[in-house]
């Protein structure tokens, strides 16, 4: 990736995204909010907002940048690899499914490795066997500024396939771009460590769920005491009556 | 726009999707009997399209496209489609406004277009996403602007409205307008001709 696209692509498009989030965002309810929950409010629910646009690429570009690093490339490692080997069969076979994905965006958009705990948010659909098993590692596409966060997944690695981003240096051979991206510029730290947070961050929502679990079953317990309390203290009321 | 961006554009992206169709249609022999008209509103599917409309629309929007420029254009539009602009918009002014406003409200890949509305029987300035086509709303493209990044990217970077405005002031055919509005109004129904009593 040339230095002219670099200062372009942060300088003025990442920079223009970040500058008019913050002219919309002044004043109003949003401007105290984490970018994350930014996304998530103006996407509202597929009818976006006029701030979705700009803070849902500001978040992209972020994680784009973030997965990468001069002298990238090679292969992953540890808790990484074992879930790629998992999920993907090999890592070979893994690259391949990331480039088609990435190749085949049409029009604008990102393409992405993610986390998901596969979790369904509805109250009566529990999982009755929970295990290691259901959180998967998932290659997807998203176009224009949409975001694997919508999807209530951890995003691991990111490829920006706006043509911005490769068209000083590959004009429209967008494969070559993403096999350079591969070969030479992917930090797997990064993507691992990402891994370690996505982990503990749904380690911490299953337990979040269970207290909230036991509470709600620790507030119908009171209901059947108090009966019991007053069945066994009907002789009690009668002595102190009598006094 | 720079004689790079023509020959990449045309010769690589433009040829690209020429080809991919052609390689597209080699399996199919009904669509293959399509006009290329007939192709892109059937492949579209009313909005669930297969897996040829992005192909068969590219080629169809880029033709389309440079039909729409020619060297030493710009200026203003005369006699009817002068006439049913002010009608439309309120002055060439305000058209060339909401054109070029358009342009720089397009998130993400995608076209402007002035269209001739069917029902409506008025132009409007509408702005469509990746390879859609007014078209397949039975709607009459007058002339169009490709917004894809690659259309503009080597000659302005990101400065949209820079070339927006270049296009407006130095590229669109008005003659191509012209022509493409007088057989449109074989089509449709845009009142009575105002003849002039000497």
């Amino acid at each position: 990736m040339s230095r002219e696209t670099l200062e372009y692509h942060w300088g003025k498009h990442h920079r223009g995204y970040v500058d008019n989030l913050n002219r919309q965002i002044v004043g109003t309810e949003l401007d105290g909010m984490t970018l994350e929950d930014i996304i998530t409010i103006t996407y509202n629910k597929g009818d976006l907002l006029p701030a979705f646009n700009n803070a849902a690429q500001v978040w992209n570009h972020t994680s784009f940048w973030e997965s990468m690093k001069p002298g990238g490339g090679g292969e992953p490692s540890g808790d990484l690899l074992e879930l790629i080997k998992r999920d993907f069969g090999s890592f070979e076979r893994f690259v391949e499914e990331f480039k088609l994905a990435a190749s085949t965006q049409f029009g604008s958009g990102w393409a992405w490795l993610v986390y998901k705990a596969n979790r369904l948010d509805v109250g009566n659909a529990v999982n009755p066997r929970p295990s290691e098993e259901d959180k998967k590692l998932v290659v997807v596409k998203s176009p224009n500024a949409i975001n694997p966060l919508l999807w209530d997944c951890y995003p691991l690695l990111t490829i920006d396939v706006w043509e911005h981003a490769y068209y000083l240096d590959f004009q429209n051979h967008r494969p070559d771009y993403i096999s350079i991206f591969m070969e030479k510029l992917v930090s797997w730290e990064a993507v691992s460590s990402r891994l370690e947070m996505a982990k503990a961050q749904v380690a911490n929502r299953e337990r979040e769920e269970e207290r909230r679990k036991r509470a709600e079953e620790e507030e119908q317990m009171p209901y059947s005491e108090a009966v019991k309390m007053y069945l066994e203290s009907d002789g009690d009321g009668d002595d102190s009556e009598a006094e | 726009m720079s004689r790079r961006t023509l020959e990449m554009h045309w010769g690589e992206h433009h040829r690209g999707y020429v080809e991919g169709l052609n390689k597209q249609l080699e399996k199919d022999d009904i669509l293959y009997g399509h006009t290329l008209d007939e192709l892109v509103k059937v492949t579209y599917n009313n909005g669930n399209p297969l897996p040829e409309f992005n192909n068969a629309a590219q080629v169809w929007n880029h033709d389309f496209f440079w039909e729409s420029m020619q060297p030493g254009g710009g200026d203003m539009p005369r006699l009817g489609l002068l006439e049913q602009i002010e009608k439309d918009f309120g002055s060439f002014t305000n058209f060339k406004e909401k054109f070029l406003e358009a342009a720089l409200t397009l998130f993400g890949s995608g076209w402007v277009w002035l269209v001739l509305k069917r029902t409506e029987r008025c132009l409007a300035v509408v702005k469509t996403s990746n390879a859609i086509n007014p078209i397949v709303w039975d709607d009459i493209p007058i002339i169009s602007l490709d917004l894809w990044e690659h259309a503009y990217y080597l000659d302005y970077k990101n400065d949209k409205g820079k070339y927006a405005n270049v296009f407006m002031n130095h590229l669109v055919s008005w003659n191509a307008a012209a022509a493409r509005m007088a057989r449109a109004e074989a089509f449709v129904n845009l009142g009575e001709p105002k003849i002039p009593i000497a």
